[in-house]
């Protein structure tokens, strides 16, 4: 919609392989709106495989040249946390040169809170990550502990898988992965300055001590180590987690490059020696008999021994013993503004604000086979290490228990992510990309989702191809990415369902056949995952039409059916409406030997879910077609907001902001009114309007001047009117 | 070189309105490859927008989607309202639906007759056809010329058509609902023009226009705010949307987190989603806007013989609807006149003069005269000015108010209607009386008013009390007032939907997430006036209600 818009047409009209010779001769810079092609024209041959290819061809760095502190990357990750991990993996994958740099090489994918993967919510994007071609979902599947099914009976699109994994298996396991692509090189290092180019493009990074590695794409996660500083009652020390030293610098360098940063707080519980508690009188919480999976990769299928959790509870004494110390506390001491995230409040606001409730459950998760640290789930506090001891002895089970790790909260450094666009690469700088708890979120899942998607694009823009974006409603990815993008943040952002408007469109059943052909497309699935991903869905759908076709007509079954579902059966019924009945499934379709061999568990899944709520789900699909047809209508980015004087004064500052790349997100836009959303469209197209006068004009007058050119090759006054 | 020049016009030759192409979901190789080029081409930076495409579900649905496309099908009164009773009056529909809608209440008189008129109206563009408006129980409405205009050749350059109706504002309104619930939503201020403009079909000299006007929305969505006070409908929505905010953060607190509350009770959850329900429709039976839509409101006149009743009921419709005479008791049934009290269709009642009589045709007329003023929304009490206040009005007025009261014991909330004393005959009225009566009755009622039924005078005055008294203001210019009624008319009718397909999944034992669906479109549906953010509320619900967090 923008003025460039008709410029831009041309070109798509135009074959664009004609147009490289003729760019190359005439500019050699140009400006960044034709940088899609420039990319092409920096390296005519492609990806970098070596060093010394690119030495031989680049020009930018020549001072440099000879020394040996440099090297050069299609890719730089920075972090080796989950979303590091992930966007690594991903942009090594698609072929990219990938640098990953660490502080500390035994910390890759790390779990320094609760060591589990899903739950509600997040359980889809890691399905999500998974059919997109991601690690996470493998890696749950791989190190699990224990395994469970979540809201099973409250519907399809809220079912959740969640898995206590071994907290060093699964580093480790990520390790070796992460380690054995040949496309991926490791590095501890810490990255204090990002290095960029003449054009506000990304350049590489430099370290603390010297090393500047360079790459045209650079991902920034950086987890809760920018400027970290951990907590215990009122002491305080810089570190990025307990034991591992903050980073210093890469704040201020991107404060000094105009990025808008601001601070966030979270926390972990203390852990406790599994050996001193006493599980005897506690309520055991075992793993699901028949284990679900993440991956939709049956090669990650392997059933192990689960392990039990155990649940407890907060008693009188823990009660009195925290209101006697409320003065120990952060946040009613006075000492610390920050409150934490609503949906994990510390041990001593779950007390003072929900007086009523006597008692509050604890859980106590194992953190691996090997180690004997327990997790107390839902005991995060503020109060120092010497009452902490005493305060976990209040619990039954845990009266003699030993502590291994006091409870600690971290305060760190993120960058509001308005300043990202929804592909994560920054508004700022051309080929800088935001992933994770940089961008204000919490969870390993929120952060695998963030990293695959940056680490697809960081590849991508490395190579010259268009950055992929997810539109809110086709995942749970798309949506975190457009909550981010355009909300305002208060406390670090987790993936909740009631976030999902249209979360029974984006369920985990359909996770791959919404995401997968896009990964493969892509090129993060590979022959064998798509093999298996196509002949899926033949069987479901053979299935779907098989229960149409075969009809039943009284018997047993039709007898159980009817007190199932305490519906009448017909004669000659259909299977497929004997399972649009209620409380029918295909089990019982299985027990009367209606049901097909050949499909999994989840396939049938699918085929009940599709049959069962097929109207449920056209409804939501048509309902969504027409919020994308009103909201996917695209902003120009260079909008003066501020001289609409039609918009609210409120809504010009905060459109000015968060500059939305939709009138979809325009309208999410706390403060942003409907009326300002029409101005804004009637604003939008008036100037579309105004600009195609403007330039068919130009272009009258140009073509009258180069009419020589214009006659002898029509593609050479086109590339001319646009590099104008 | 004419030719190549030609060439690199022809892009924007034919200028597409991008942003209304409509997008498909499950984009086949060819429109994603559109869809890519479009994209580059609307932005600096090459984008990949990828929509929802379930493979499972390709196919299914393609004829569905075709159906829906565009921003929603929009219909509203587009000629003048309250100006008194015009010829006729215009119902436009516009939108990708607009015919669907259309036939769903329009039957062609010829077809109707041919085929029992229940094979979708497939009308030709630009061709008037003569036929009926019913409503949804297949009542006819209206005596209408429908008038496709089909897209592009219209006014909007979508599919649009108009219904010629007659130009009773009765009519009219009673023609737009049935349009309203076959599918249709109510169109905003000035958006038929903005649709125009979006479209293509207005040039740029008319965009600032429409961009004042709508920004005097927001004025107008402060407006309707204040509108609370009449009739109370808004704060009736809001507090509809509240209670499914509740029910929401009930349900959805325990799918995020299940292990940390306690179970539901869907017993108790059931009877708030019953009662609500309930509530929903009520508002809907008791809505001003219904009964006004229906009917239009009920004026009785009542009074002593002899004050003027019949005289103010002519001077006030202009016509010689009663017979006016001399003699006490001369009006013996009710007279009924229609009149226009701003736009606002009013019924007015003459009745026969209450006293004790002897005579069997009068105590009848006496005996409906007390029904009518027990069945009127307005009540005006008419005494001449030459009499003053008496004795006898005092008993009659008591009168009516015990029988008021005892016949509507029965129901809940006894309502009595706002009563109007009017003194008749103003102009040969003893002066010094007046201010003492007034006195006397300002407590039974609202309002006070002068009026000379002889020379008219007054009777603007009355009809401001009358509106007055109802909580309905005087629509100040086309119609305003009603467009917000109507739009919280819209609203409840979407809410009770949604209500209605909940019930439907409570009674199909749907899981519960399924009833999520339908009670955030309810809430959806009340809150649209403010475009509120669901998700964000439910949550700070959420959290604010329940202790969360493992």
């Amino acid at each position: 919609m923008a003025s460039a818009t008709p410029r831009l047409l041309s070109f798509l009209f135009t074959p664009l392989r004609l147009t490289y010779p003729i760019h190359a001769i005439r500019t050699s810079h140009r400006s960044r709106t034709l940088s899609f092609l420039s990319f092409n024209l920096r390296r005519p041959n492609g990806r970098l495989r070596t060093v010394s290819s690119f030495a031989s061809n680049g020009t930018n760095g020549m001072e440099r040249m000879g020394q040996k502190d440099e090297e050069r990357y299609d890719v730089i990750v920075v972090g080796g946390g989950h979303a590091g991990c992930e966007a690594a993996l991903a942009s090594a994958r698609l072929g990219a040169r990938t640098l990953l740099l660490t502080l500390n090489l035994d910390r890759i994918a790390w779990q320094p809170c609760n060591p589990a993967v899903g739950g509600p919510a997040k359980s889809q994007l890691v399905h999500e990550v998974d059919a997109l071609g991601g690690e996470i979902g493998k890696m749950a599947d791989r190190c699990y502990l224990q395994k469970r099914v979540l809201n099973l009976s409250k519907g399809p699109a809220v079912r959740a898988l969640r898995a206590q994994t071994d907290k060093r298996e699964y580093a480790m396991e990520m390790k070796k992965v992460v380690e054995s692509n040949s496309n991926l090189f490791i590095r501890e290092a810490m990255v204090t300055e990002v290095l960029i180019g003449k054009n506000d493009n990304i350049q590489g990074v430099r370290t603390f001590f010297g090393m500047d590695f360079f790459a045209p794409s650079v991902v920034l996660t950086t987890g809760t180590f920018m400027s970290g500083k951990i907590w215990v009652g009122r002491a305080s020390m810089p570190a990025g987690r307990a034991g591992e030293s903050a980073s210093l610098g890469l704040t201020e360098n991107l404060q000094s490059l105009g990025f808008e940063t601001d601070r966030l707080k979270t926390g972990t519980p203390a852990r406790v020696d599994c050996r001193s508690v006493d599980f005897s009188g506690l309520e055991p919480q075992y793993g699901d008999e028949e284990v679900s999976w993440f991956s939709f990769d049956p090669e990650c299928h392997i059933e192990r021994e689960q392990m039990c959790c155990y649940l407890t509870r907060t008693t009188s004494e823990t009660h009195k013993l925290i209101r006697d110390n409320l003065n120990e506390t952060p946040t009613y001491g006075g000492w610390v503004d920050a409150k934490g995230p609503r949906y994990c409040p510390s041990i001593e606001d779950k007390i003072v604000r929900f007086r009523d409730k006597e008692s509050h459950q604890i859980f106590l998760e194992p953190e691996g086979r090997t180690v004997p640290e327990l997790y107390v789930q839902g005991f995060s506090t503020g109060l120092p290490e010497r009452l902490q001891l005493a305060l976990l002895r209040t619990l039954p089970g845990l009266e003699n228990c030993v502590m291994l790790r006091p409870a600690y909260a971290v305060e760190y450094d993120f960058l509001p992510a308005y300043q990202c666009s929804r592909s994560l690469m920054t508004k700022k700088i051309e080929g800088l990309f935001f992933s994770g708890q940089i961008n204000g979120t919490t969870g390993y899942e929120e952060a695998a989702a963030q990293g695959i998607i940056s680490g697809i694009n960081a590849a991508r823009h490395s190579e010259g191809k268009p950055v992929i974006v997810l539109e809110r409603e086709s995942s749970y990815i798309g949506t975190l990415i457009d909550d981010l993008v355009t909300k305002d943040l208060r406390e670090p952002y987790r993936m909740l369902t009631s976030r999902s408007e249209h979360r029974l469109l984006l369920r985990a059943d359909n996770a791959d056949s919404r995401l997968t052909p896009l990964g493969r497309e892509i090129g993060l699935i590979d022959d064998r995952r798509w093999d298996l991903y196509q002949s899926k869905q033949l069987r479901i759908k053979e299935e779907k039409e098989r229960l149409k076709n075969v009809r039943v007509s009284g018997g047993e079954f039709a007898a159980e059916v009817a007190t199932v579902s305490g519906q009448p059966v017909r004669d000659h019924t259909t299977l497929e409406s004997i399972l649009k009945k209620p409380h029918v499934q295909y089990k019982l379709l299985d027990k009367h030997g209606f049901g097909n061999e050949n499909l999994s568990k989840c396939e049938k899944d699918c085929v009940e879910i599709d049959i069962k709520y097929a109207g449920f789900i056209m409804r939501q699909q048509s309902h969504l077609q027409q919020i994308v047809n009103q909201e996917h209508k695209r902003l120009p980015e260079d909008l003066d907001y501020y001289s609409m004087t039609t918009l609210s004064h409120e809504s010009r500052e905060k459109l000015s902001k968060v500059r939305p790349q939709t009138i979809g997100q325009a309208s999410r836009i706390g403060g942003v009114s409907p009326a300002d959303i029409t101005a804004l469209l009637i604003w939008v197209e008036s100037n579309r309007r105004k600009a195609n006068q403007r330039t068919q004009q130009e272009l009258l007058r140009s073509g009258a001047t180069d009419n020589h050119m214009a006659a002898s090759s029509p593609t050479d006054s086109v590339v001319q009117a646009t590099a104008i | 070189m004419a030719s190549s020049l030609i060439r690199l016009l022809l892009p924007w030759r034919q200028p597409k309105p991008h942003h209304l192409f409509p997008f498909s979901l499950n984009p086949t190789k060819t429109s994603f490859l559109f869809h890519l080029r479009r994209c580059q081409a609307s932005t600096s930076s090459p984008k990949r927008l990828i929509l929802t495409q379930d493979e499972r579900s390709k196919g299914s649905l393609s004829t569905e989607r075709e159906a829906i496309v565009g921003s929603g099908t929009i219909a509203a009164i587009v000629t003048s309202l309250g100006g008194g009773p015009a010829a006729v009056g215009i119902v436009r529909i516009s939108g990708p639906t607009a015919v669907a809608v259309a036939g769903q209440v329009f039957r062609p008189v010829k077809r109707w007759k041919e085929e029992g008129g229940c094979v979708a109206w497939r009308p030709k563009s630009h061709f008037v056809e003569y036929g009926y408006v019913l409503d949804n129980d297949g009542n006819v409405i209206d005596e209408v010329l429908a008038v496709p205009m089909l897209a592009p050749r219209s006014y909007t350059r979508e599919d649009v058509v108009e219904l010629q109706c007659h130009g009773n504002d009765v009519c009219l309104h009673r023609v737009l609902r049935a349009c309203l619930e076959a599918g249709a939503t109510l169109a905003e201020p000035g958006e038929f023009t903005l649709r125009a403009f979006l479209n293509g079909r207005l040039d740029l000299s008319q965009a600032e226009n429409i961009a004042r006007l709508i920004s005097a929305k927001s004025a107008a969505a402060a407006d309707s705010a204040l509108a609370g006070i009449q009739g109370g409908f808004s704060s009736l929505v809001k507090s509809l949307k509240i209670q499914c905010i509740e029910l929401l953060t009930e349900l959805e607190a325990r799918l995020d987190f299940e292990d940390e509350l306690p179970p539901l009770c869907l017993p108790s959850l059931i009877d708030k989603i019953s009662v609500m329900q309930h509530d929903l429709q009520d508002a809907l039976d008791t809505a001003n806007y219904d009964k006004l839509l229906q009917s239009g409101l009920q004026i009785a006149i009542i009074g002593r013989p002899n004050v003027g009743k019949s005289s103010l009921l002519n001077a006030w419709s202009k016509s010689e609807r009663a017979i006016v005479t001399e003699i006490a008791g001369t009006t013996r049934d009710l007279v009924e006149a229609n009149v226009s009290i701003h736009g606002i269709p009013a019924t007015l009642l003459d009745t026969a003069g209450i006293r004790e009589t002897d005579d069997i045709v009068e105590k009848i007329g006496v005996k409906r005269s007390e029904a009518a003023a027990l069945a009127a929304d307005v009540i005006i009490m008419a005494i001449s000015a030459v009499d003053g206040w008496s004795e006898r009005d005092a008993k009659l007025i008591e009168h009516i108010v015990t029988s008021q009261k005892s016949a509507n014991q029965a129901m809940a909330a006894p309502i009595i209607a706002p009563m109007i004393l009017v003194i008749n005959k103003d102009d040969c009225k003893p002066k010094d009386l007046l201010v003492s009566f007034e006195e006397i009755c300002s407590g039974l009622f609202k309002k006070v008013v002068r009026t000379c039924a002889l020379t008219g005078a007054g009777i603007s005055e009355l009809e401001k009390a009358v509106l007055e008294v109802r909580g309905l203001e005087p629509i100040p210019s086309a119609g305003r007032k009603w467009t917000v009624n109507q739009r919280q008319f819209e609203q409840l009718l979407r809410a009770q939907e949604a209500f209605f397909r909940l019930h439907t999944s409570i009674e199909e034992q749907l899981p519960m997430d399924f009833w999520t669906i339908d009670l955030r479109e309810a809430a959806l549906a009340l809150g649209q006036i403010s475009g509120d953010d669901i998700s964000e509320e439910v949550l700070t619900s959420i959290f604010s209600k329940f202790c969360i967090g493992k």
